[in-house]
């Protein structure tokens, strides 16, 4: 028989605890109700890396699908316009290796606006409809013109085009846009003059 | 009311670092401030200052008065560009500008034809009465930038006050940087100028205080300084603000706007705020007096006073030279050793850069050219390792911690020197002049703030594209929806008929005339045509381009089907209009 002096106590603290789960399991009960979030926030944070280039090289209609389809276990190098710099950022995210880039999709190139050569454009609207980012001006059988600080350079415009009269441009580096490069590394031994010889 | 008689009101502060520098201003100082010439052609950029270019609002081929707008503001952050002489406005293309990167901008070319005849000018002494507003629309149209060396918009400067009390206008008058002697020029021959600017300028912000900031190396500008403030008194002038001249000693880098705020009030100015947001307000001396010509004599900014030394020079000192006037008209003029000079230097031997050519024009924030020999400006020896030691950290004026910076930045890991403040450094150079390893510290931490830059902005961008994708995907969703629901309307509609006709014929009484039923029907199947109708214009349409494209000789005839698909398009439109509007006179 258990004496009541060592039962009351034990009684008791079991029944402290007891008492402390219930209030932290309502608690969080009613947490997990009252603050619950919409959706999944994974694919915010994956959808924030992605260059949002709307260009669906990677087989999805547009970057969010991308970015909901890598959250559910996609693999994360199929976004050439991101290129490496994406890969490693989506893999410091996810915790996962860095691969390379999947050549399948395309390769990664330096970032490009659509030109249309107005003088050739018949007006047919169908760049407009193809592009994914509203950046292109026109009206039917009116002259169309690409909004350069808003094209993402897709390419999904030149396809549609009849007539070809769009080209993908190189964006060249003006002098607001030019910053200084990174000085050379130091050489270990100062005396080495191997160059200047 | 503080006088020059009485030291001491401020009490002159120290900031953290800094280092001390052999000024080289002498050579400079020599002769006063000479015209620096009319050359046969001047190079306005349209950018001379922070912010977004100026648009030319001339063409190629004007004739052009002095003072005439030649490339209007864009934006509160631009500057207006005028001509500095009367002339002939010959190009208007891509040409190379003081730049560090070498790379070319818009320019406009004007060949002056010596007349220097001015357009209509409206001086304004009476300034006094003018309402705030505007005297700062004139300040922003006479295309003054930050004349000390930021090119900043002053318009903006003084706009951003708008809603702070400004207890302190100063005046930096201290160009602490050596070789440069520009500002200490107009100081000595020009004070009153100063003065009458300062006036202005403490007027317009409505300052409680005015403080003129000079170091104390430069004695006879603190003189004349002094005795044109003493003058001003007497006058009684329009100067009614208490003013004080300071002097603080001398330490690169004081003339920083932060670190001369930090000597004069013992205020840090706080991460991410402007002056104005303490109740400051700093400006240069150069900057108040080209205030005052522009408000007081509608002189726009046409020239400026630039600084030209060094030891390949033979007759170095400080130049007035019309903004757009090439560099090696100047140098030229200055007697320039070209086989001596090995750099060439805008700006000054700390924070300036190195001009990859000559064929330059001098812009608004050209406070000085050095064009320096190998015995004056010795290459830099090779980088080394860091070693350690922590003297860029002791004199760093921002208390930084550079060493820390340049781990990051050489490590390419641009966001934690980020964190570690990056862009609170103000670019002074102390730190790699007193590296023992030779270390190009400033060069890492610019590399590293302009790939952050770029960052920023490609996010920007991203950001924008991702807002117009999914604005875009909610309306093509909402089209379709409608599309639905007219079609569904539509059908229910066909069905409500189609029940009520056979009902119509079992009780006559209630049988709609006969209008009322060919109505609806009529409009529904003319509907349904016309949209046939318009998919075909299309498909026609675009074969018809196609065929134009490849120049086909069957172009004519789909022009003719084209046409007459169209009359027949108007023609059911018609009809729809004239079957519509029966059938909406009779329903209530």
């Amino acid at each position: 028989m258990i004496d009541a002096s060592v039962l009351i106590p034990l009684l008791l603290a079991i029944g402290a605890l007891l008492l402390l789960a219930l209030v932290f399991g309502g608690l969080l009960g009613y947490a997990s109700i009252r603050f619950r979030v919409e959706g999944n926030p994974l694919v915010e944070q994956v959808d924030a890396l992605l260059p949002q280039t709307q260009c669906g090289q990677c087989g999805h209609p547009g970057c969010r699908p991308y970015a909901q389809a890598i959250v559910d276990g996609e693999a994360i190098n199929k976004c050439p316009p991101g290129g490496e710099r994406t890969i490693a950022a989506l893999a410091d995210l996810l915790d996962v290796e860095a691969p390379p880039l999947d050549g399948e999709h395309g390769q990664e190139q330096p970032q490009r606006v659509a030109v249309i050569r107005e003088d050739e454009c018949i007006g047919c609207t169908k760049c407009i409809q193809a592009c994914p980012v509203d950046a292109i001006l026109g009206a039917a059988k009116q002259m169309h013109t690409v909004i350069e600080s808003e094209c993402t350079g897709c390419d999904l415009c030149v396809e549609p085009c009849p007539v070809d009269c769009i080209d993908m441009l190189p964006i060249e580096t003006t002098v607001r846009q030019w910053y200084w490069d990174k000085p050379a590394s130091g050489v270990l031994i100062a005396s080495d003059r191997r160059g200047s010889l | 009311m503080n006088s020059p008689e009485q030291p001491g009101a401020v009490q002159v502060q120290d900031f953290p670092g800094g280092i001390v520098l052999p000024d080289n201003k002498a050579q400079s100082l020599q002769q006063p401030i000479r015209p620096g010439g009319l050359p046969p052609e001047l190079w306005l950029p349209l950018q001379q200052h922070l912010g977004q270019p100026a648009i030319t609002v001339v063409s190629e081929g004007d004739r052009v008065l002095k003072g005439q707008l030649l490339a209007a503001a864009q934006g509160p952050d631009s500057v207006p560009v005028h001509a500095p002489t009367s002339g002939l406005i010959s190009a208007i293309a891509q040409r190379a500008v003081p730049h560090p990167s070498g790379m070319s901008d818009w320019c406009i070319t004007l060949i002056p034809d010596g007349e220097d005849r001015w357009r209509e000018r409206q001086p304004l002494p009476a300034y006094l009465e003018l309402e705030r507003d505007q005297l700062l629309a004139r300040v922003h149209a006479s295309g003054i930038a930050g004349l000390g060396g930021s090119g900043f918009a002053t318009g903006r400067k003084l706009d951003s006050t708008r809603g702070h009390q400004i207890h302190q206008l100063i005046l930096n008058g201290v160009e602490c940087e050596p070789y440069i002697t520009a500002d200490q020029a107009l100081m000595q021959e020009r004070a009153e100028e100063i003065l009458e600017g300062l006036a202005l300028t403490a007027h317009l912000i409505e300052a409680k205080q005015c403080l003129i900031a000079i170091e104390d190396n430069k004695p006879a500008a603190i003189q004349a300084m002094q005795g044109a403030l003493a003058r001003h008194r007497e006058d009684n002038s329009q100067l009614q603000r208490p003013t004080e001249i300071v002097v603080i000693p001398t330490k690169y880098p004081s003339g920083g706007e932060k670190q001369l705020i930090q000597m004069l009030t013992g205020q840090e100015l706080p991460h991410g705020t402007l002056p104005a947001d303490i109740g400051i307000l700093c400006h240069n001396v150069a900057t108040v007096a080209a205030i005052y010509r522009a408000v007081v004599h509608d002189e726009p900014l046409l020239s400026r006073i630039i600084t030209l030394t060094g030891e390949a020079l033979a007759d170095p000192g400080n130049r007035e030279a019309l903004l757009g006037t090439p560099i090696n008209y100047l140098l030229q003029q200055a007697g320039q050793d070209q086989a001596a000079t090995r750099h060439l230097i805008m700006g000054g031997p700390m924070m300036g850069f190195e001009l990859p050519s000559s064929q330059v024009p001098v812009v608004k924030t050209s406070n000085c050219l050095i064009a320096a020999t190998v015995q004056e400006m010795p290459p830099a020896p090779p980088a080394q390792t860091c070693i350690r030691c922590g003297q860029c950290e002791q004199v760093c004026p921002m208390t930084l911690l550079p060493q820390q910076l340049l781990w990051f930045a050489q490590g390419s890991e641009h966001h934690k020197a980020e964190q570690h403040n990056l862009f609170d450094c103000i670019e002074c150079g102390a730190c790699a002049y007193v590296c023992p390893s030779h270390i190009p510290l400033v060069q890492h931490y610019r590399h590293s703030k302009g790939v952050l830059r770029k960052e920023q902005a490609e996010q920007a961008s991203a950001n924008r594209a991702r807002e117009r994708f999914e604005q875009r995907q909610a309306r093509l969703e909402r089209e379709k929806a409608e599309k639905e629901a007219r079609r569904q309307a539509r059908a229910e509609a066909r069905k409500a008929r189609q029940s009520e006709t056979p009902a119509a014929t079992g009780s006559p009484e209630q049988a709609p005339t006969s209008a009322e039923i060919a109505a609806p029907v009529d409009t529904q199947m003319l509907e349904q045509r016309r949209e046939q109708a318009m998919a075909k214009r299309e498909e026609l349409l675009e074969r018809l381009s196609a065929a134009r494209d490849q120049a086909l000789a069957s172009t004519p005839q789909l022009e003719r089907a084209l046409a007459k698909h169209e009359q027949r398009l108007a023609a059911l439109d018609q009809k729809l209009a004239d079957a519509r509007t029966p059938a909406q006179g009779q329903t209530p």
